[in-house]
């Protein structure tokens, strides 16, 4: 299911599909995905994290509610957070409310997509789709470019 | 009563509360306050602990004394704030160039049960060549994290796995050991390299 493709420079282009376009649907169809990446993994066994912003170009509020990926049994959004002692914790971050206009970051130290029990390992050069589920029953579904292990941020 | 009597007892009590203001300042946020414990991390020659780095050398604090040090804490499993804060130190000690190889930079981890030798040596390896990957007995552990100050704990996740809370700021020493300051976790770059350069420029007055 992940497919290889040949990376020039990281600016990878993301192939941003609508998934169900239809007239029902409120609010998801103008959700627009940008600079989406991930690093790389060691092996299977640790889980991987994937970043992005997720824009609500609509007028009406989007409500993220899920992830899916081929690439990960449990992909789910957390949220890292560090307290005023410099410890640093993680949790579900459960459902994302995007207002008209606004967006939401998924970036380093906060919330993250994250991909638990992967099927395969994360390889840097390759990328694999991510499917956002919303509350409309819509769903985006973004090619996600695996950068390195020590990438920080969508430029590597 | 008197308004002489007045403003004389209104005197009084205005001291007696300034008085009581300042003793209660004094002890809870001024100079008599006890050492804030959990707070400052030790000197390194204060520490005791008996870890493993990547490559199998036996480790302890007193290897760190004699360079100016960087120490984190984290774990290979973490997906988001451990690479997070392996790339910004390896960005950091990018920009110091040459002066970076001048330092002990080191990764101890809170999860030794998965954090094996291996995994660390393997990890490490993805970053900046100076950073060093400790591992060890939990009892181990717990004691460096208890010189440091620090603190981690296993919390279940709901795969069945777990993760790891534990502090994620970098500890700073001069080459003595003294702590020189910490770097808290997403610091900009801008306040990082200028205090890492501070810990390094304290080694070469200390060596006046």
């Amino acid at each position: 299911m992940v497919k290889k493709l040949r990376y020039t420079n990281a600016l990878a282009v993301l192939l941003t599909v609508a998934g169900l376009s239809a007239p029902a649907l409120a609010g998801s169809e103008d959700v627009v995905v940008e600079n989406a990446w991930s690093r790389a993994s060691i092996s299977v066994n640790r889980p991987g994290a994937a970043y992005m912003t997720v824009r609500n170009t609509g007028e009406d509020a989007v409500t993220l509610t899920g992830l899916a990926t081929p690439l990960a049994m449990m992909p789910e959004i957390h949220e890292s957070k560090t307290n005023s002692d410099g410890v640093s914790s993680m949790a579900p971050a459960g459902e994302i409310t995007i207002e008209p206009g606004q967006s939401v970051a998924l970036e380093p130290g906060g919330l993250h997509a994250m991909l638990m029990k992967l099927q395969e390992p994360m390889t840097e050069g390759e990328n694999f789709p991510l499917t956002l589920t919303f509350s409309d029953g819509g769903k985006v579904t973004v090619e996600v470019p695996i950068l390195g292990i020590a990438a920080r941020g969508p430029e590597g | 009563m008197q308004r002489r009597q007045l403003l004389l007892y209104g005197a009084a009590g205005a001291g007696v509360l300034g008085l009581t203001l300042f003793v209660g300042w004094w002890r809870v946020d001024g100079p008599g306050a006890p050492e804030p414990k959990g707070q400052r991390p030790l000197p390194l020659s204060a520490m005791e602990f008996r870890l493993t780095d990547h490559e199998e050398n036996e480790v302890g604090p007193g290897n760190l004394i004699g360079r100016p040090t960087m120490v984190f804490f984290g774990f290979t499993y973490c997906p988001d704030v451990c690479p997070t804060t392996l790339s910004d130190i390896s960005g950091w000690l990018e920009e110091l160039g040459d002066e970076a190889s001048e330092m002990n930079v080191v990764f101890i981890t809170v999860d030794p049960e998965r954090d094996t030798v291996e995994a660390m040596a393997e990890y490490v390896g993805y970053f900046h060549p100076v950073i060093r990957g400790w591992t060890g007995p939990e009892d181990q552990i717990a004691r460096a994290a208890e010189g440091f100050r620090a603190s981690f704990e296993r919390v279940p996740t709901e795969g069945g796995g777990y993760t790891m809370n534990h502090t994620a700021s970098v500890f700073l020493f001069d080459a003595e050991g003294e702590l020189v300051t910490m770097i808290d976790y997403h610091e900009q770059r801008e306040f990082a390299v200028p205090k890492i350069q501070r810990a390094l420029t304290e080694d070469v007055e200390g060596a006046t």
